[in-house]
């Protein structure tokens, strides 16, 4: 039986096309369609939001290597269960996702155990040492969607020149994560601020991410290559965006929600669900992404999806590793805070932000209702109260600080390729 | 007592103005049992104390342990070193061994901020933190707000300088909660790199000029300098430091005629201050060690009530 539904009478928004109006959504043999097939499934969506999938570009799935703190199947199911109908995973497994025989493995397992798209990507540098270029052209070839060595920054800003150009061959988007290792060293645990201050943990200075998206913004202009600054924390590294942008220069960033939901203060008490890199900030930085968010500076919101064990996090904080899990909190965080709470942007922007915007950047056939594309459907009711609860939770992490908040918004059903990957229980 | 309901002392920063007066009140009292000829109280007869100490301290060890020893406690020391037990999983481990061994008090010296915290959250035995990386040094707070109120009779408008590495210190960070708390004014000094701003919204003065101020204290207290801060570029060099913030014969003529001169040791002679000032008319140096094991004492005594309370 070939994979075939008609989304009936739901407030159809596709910011690609512009579109938005109540309508029809027609899915055959797993291809969105101008007209419906007979004999397909019907799926009554009055009342809610029938968007294209959900893409959430910063996912760490943890396979190959890790597979204790996720693996592609509880990953994706995840995914999933938050409304993401692909993912792009981050190359810093174990090993390194750096050569072309790990890419193809991940996108082997993806196939025969992924609950939705699983989009790799490769390390900038060999084993992500911020030295010797890894063999982009052959990972280009294996199917990756962009190069980063997340989790790390290359430091040598030669050697970043280098792989700037060189992915520029393949028109492949330099995606990175801005840290300046000499200004926040190994020893930063959190924001440097007034709580740092308090706590005594050693402070990770806005300036240390700010610095490199500036450098990132000289790179992106020199080279004409496309660099994405990941999960963007800091209210000048917004402003530096945004100026680069205006002068046409092709740099773009991204927004997690536990950066617009919380502030350094969370860590009063020591909890590491709140220790993440780069760390929580001060209110001025987040009105300063949701500026950003509200001008269209930044135009993608992500998750930095990053399981742990319970174990690993029930450390002393210095001892914990960095990162919390995001894919099943993020729609409703972003519904609460971008719509609700602040109005930062309207639906049709956020719908955007998590379609058609990742989309482009990374070059995929996605984030569109157009006929002929894949069909993957997000279904939404923006209004949706619930209370999340981490022991419901499809990923084998528990590291949340979302635990037990009341959200308003979330994905109802799933659906990739026409089939339902899932849907909410009633 | 309603004045005290805490099983756990992990900082400063938590504690009323009211409940650090309870804890120097109380102390008052048990400074008296050291100088009687039995220096001995019953008050935890049958309580198990545990030293843990993850990063070496002999000093505070030592005063922690004799407080307990005065109030017939029985104790245990654990000195574990950094290798054995510094990685975060062991910490949870070593917590429920002692909780299934019945421990009471754990007085736990850690080299990573909030571990006392991460314990006494986890634990039914009462917490006492023997100082936490850069974070609090709690019972090193109060034995110096005890140390000045004995010496100057009040704490309210009391002028006290901090000078040196404010910014890792955790001394510095439990004396200015417990000073701003009760009215003293404080003021911090020392290079920009080691003072940074954010301490201003902790109610403190920042200046990187001593010689600015240093008529006007009544109480400067000395922190130690550690070389590693030079290592890492925190100040250029010893000799630097000790002209721009060291209290030499010089300057320390200037001092007030009852000024206070503090330190919480071990000093180094010559960088922070002087021999002949740190041996001088000024000094209180020696009293704040005496003073330590009474505030110990009080702060055991307090906590192990209330833990008591608590299994009852
Ligand atoms: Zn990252
Ligand atoms: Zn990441």
């Amino acid at each position: 039986m070939s994979a075939c539904v008609n989304i009936r009478g739901g407030r159809v928004i596709d910011p690609a096309t512009g579109r938005d109006d109540k309508g029809d959504v027609f899915i055959v043999d797993g291809k969105f369609s101008d007209v419906p097939a007979p004999g397909a499934q019907e799926i009554d969506a009055a009342g809610l939001v029938v968007c294209p999938g959900f893409i959430d570009i910063h996912v760490h799935l943890r396979e190959p290597g890790q597979s204790a703190k996720e693996t592609i199947e509880t990953g994706t199911r995840a995914a999933a269960a938050g409304g993401f109908t692909s993912v792009v995973a981050m190359p810093n497994t174990q090993p390194v996702a750096d050569h072309p025989g790990i890419i193809a493995w991940v996108q082997e397992r993806a196939a025969a155990a992924g609950a939705v798209n699983v989009f790799p990507t490769g390390a900038i540098t060999v084993g992500s040492k911020g030295e010797q270029l890894a063999p982009i052209g052959a990972m280009a070839a294996a199917g990756i969607v962009a190069v980063t060595d997340d989790g790390r920054c290359v430091q040598n800003h030669e050697v970043m020149r280098r792989a700037a150009e060189y992915c520029r061959m393949f028109d492949l988007p330099l995606f990175d994560h801005c840290q300046d290792t000499s200004v926040a060293g190994a020893e930063a645990a959190m924001h440097e601020g007034f709580w740092s201050t308090v706590l005594g943990l050693p402070g990770w200075p806005r300036m240390a991410e700010e610095i490199i998206v500036a450098r990132d913004a000289m790179l992106a202009e020199l080279t004409g290559a496309r660099i994405h600054c990941q999960h963007l924390s800091a209210a000048g590294s917004v402003r530096i965006m945004r100026e680069a942008r205006a002068r046409g220069v092709s740099l773009s960033g991204e927004v997690c929600p536990h950066h617009i939901a919380l502030t350094d203060e969370s860590l009063k008490d020591y909890s590491t669900d709140f220790k993440m890199n780069p760390p929580l900030r001060e209110q001025t930085d987040i009105d300063a992404l949701l500026g950003g968010l509200a001008d269209g500076t930044i135009d993608i919101l992500a998750t930095d999806h990053a399981p742990h064990t319970v174990y690993e996090k029930e450390v002393e904080f210095a001892a914990a590793p960095f990162g919390i899990v995001g894919l099943e909190t993020a729609v409703g965080l972003f519904c609460e805070i971008l719509l609700h709470r602040t109005g930062a942007v309207d639906l049709p922007r956020m719908v955007a932000m998590l379609t058609v915007n990742p989309a482009r950047l990374l070059g995929l056939d996605r984030g569109t209702l157009g006929a002929g594309r894949p069909g993957d459907v997000t279904i939404l009711d923006p209004a949706r109260e619930w209370v999340v609860d981490k022991e419901l939770f499809a990923t084998k992490g528990r590291n949340t600080p979302f635990h037990g908040w009341k959200l308003r918004g979330r994905a109802l059903r799933t659906i990739v390729g026409g089939r339902t990957a899932w849907e909410i229980s009633r | 007592m309603t004045s005290w309901n805490r099983k756990d002392l992990t900082d400063l920063a938590g504690l009323s103005a009211e409940e650090i007066v309870h804890v120097l009140d109380t102390a008052v009292e048990f400074k008296s049992v050291g100088q009687r000829k039995l220096k001995k109280v019953p008050s935890l007869r049958g309580k198990t104390l545990v030293n843990l100490f993850v990063e070496a301290s002999t000093r505070t060890r030592t005063s922690f342990e004799l407080a307990a020893v005065r109030l017939s406690a029985d104790v245990v020391n654990i000195t574990a070193t950094s290798s054995s037990l510094s990685k975060g999983e062991s910490l949870k481990d070593t917590a429920k061994n002692l909780e299934a061994l019945s421990v009471d008090l754990i007085v736990l010296r850690h080299a990573a901020a909030g571990a006392p915290q991460f314990l006494a959250d986890r634990l039914r035995a009462g917490v006492i933190s023997a100082g936490d990386g850069s974070h609090e040094h709690p019972t090193q707070g109060l034995l110096d707000v005890f140390t000045i109120r004995e010496r100057l009779g009040r704490l309210e408008g009391v002028k006290v300088g901090i000078v040196g590495d404010i910014r890792f210190s955790r001394v510095a960070r439990s004396n200015i909660h417990a000073l701003t708390k009760l009215g003293a004014e404080v003021t911090l000094i020392g290079p920009p790199t080691l003072v940074p701003r954010e301490f201003e919204k902790l109610g403190a003065r920042i200046t990187h000029r001593l010689d600015d101020v240093l008529a006007g204290l009544d109480v400067i207290n000395l922190l130690r300098i550690q070389h590693e801060r030079q290592k890492a570029g925190y100040f250029p060099g010893t000799g630097e430091y000790a002209a721009l913030f060291g209290l030499n014969a010089a300057r320390a003529a200037r001092l007030k005629p009852g000024a206070l001169v503090m330190h919480p040791g071990p000093i180094h002679r010559g960088t922070e201050l002087d021999g002949a000032v740190a041996d001088g008319p000024h000094s209180v140096i020696l009293d704040q060690v005496t003073n330590g094991l009474a505030v110990r004492m009080a702060v055991l005594y307090l906590c192990a009530s209330v833990a008591q309370k608590e299994d009852a």
